[in-house]
């Protein structure tokens, strides 16, 4: 059962990491994080805006660890995404996989990410450091692309 | 039915929410589109490249051809851009 939260505070890294190692029992033998930041894009962006949809955010991001679970031999999942105004250097997301062996936490945490840029119902918009009204964040066709790889 | 909006389709068509009575001739998201279109300028500018917008019936994907049903809550948004 993935640990799930969309919550506008910042997350703790290191509480989640140990967290998951004191639940996870003792047959974990890695943990995976990936963390997204806001980036200032060298200096332009103020910070980024997260709107999302509550209950379908959560929902899905279930659903994802859910499908993760059934590919993986996964001992524990942890996502967190934030929502509201996030400053350069905050983070945004955060995804922790435990297993066994590390192959299938780094593989888990990968397919996480690549679900969750493109599924998981959120959006972003900038704001600018010159104070110019910012524009929503468009998807990249990259993300999908990164995506096809999961399917067989 | 109560239909939502997100990210530039909410701002281009003013409301975040409303609540709005289908006609009959209305049974997919496709038809509910077209619909929407004809109620105004904010409608036919958020709804401009309509094969761009993603949608949700009762908070799951579906893609513009399903059918309404019974649906209690449908949602318009572009592509997401969380992570």
């Amino acid at each position: 059962m993935a640990r799930v939260i969309v919550q506008r505070e910042a997350f703790d890294i290191a509480a989640e990491i140990a967290r998951m190692a004191a639940d996870g029992g003792t047959d974990i033998g890695a943990i995976v994080t990936f963390t997204g930041l806001c980036r200032s894009e060298k200096g332009v962006l103020a910070a980024l805006e997260l709107e999302h949809y509550p209950g379908m955010a959560e929902a899905e991001m279930e659903r994802i660890a859910r499908e993760a679970e059934d590919r993986w031999p996964i001992d524990a999942l942890t996502i967190i995404h934030r929502y509201g105004k996030i400053v350069p250097g905050e983070g945004i997301v955060l995804v922790l996989a435990a297993s066994a062996h590390r192959a299938a936490a780094f593989e888990a945490a990968e397919f996480l990410m690549d679900y969750l840029k493109t599924h998981a119902p959120f959006w972003k918009k900038e704001h600018r450091a010159d104070g110019q009204e910012g524009s929503w964040v468009e998807a990249h066709t990259r993300d999908d692309v990164a995506l096809g790889r999961w399917r067989d | 039915m109560k239909l939502v909006y997100f990210s530039w389709v909410r701002e281009r068509i003013g409301v975040a929410e409303e609540e709005r009575d289908l006609p009959d001739s209305i049974h997919m998201v496709a038809d509910l589109i077209e619909f929407l279109i004809g109620h105004g300028e904010n409608y036919a500018y958020a709804f401009e490249n309509a094969q761009v917008i993603r949608v949700a019936i009762d908070k799951q994907h579906v893609p513009h051809d399903a059918p309404i049903g019974n649906a209690k809550e449908i949602a318009f948004f572009p592509p997401m851009t969380g992570g």
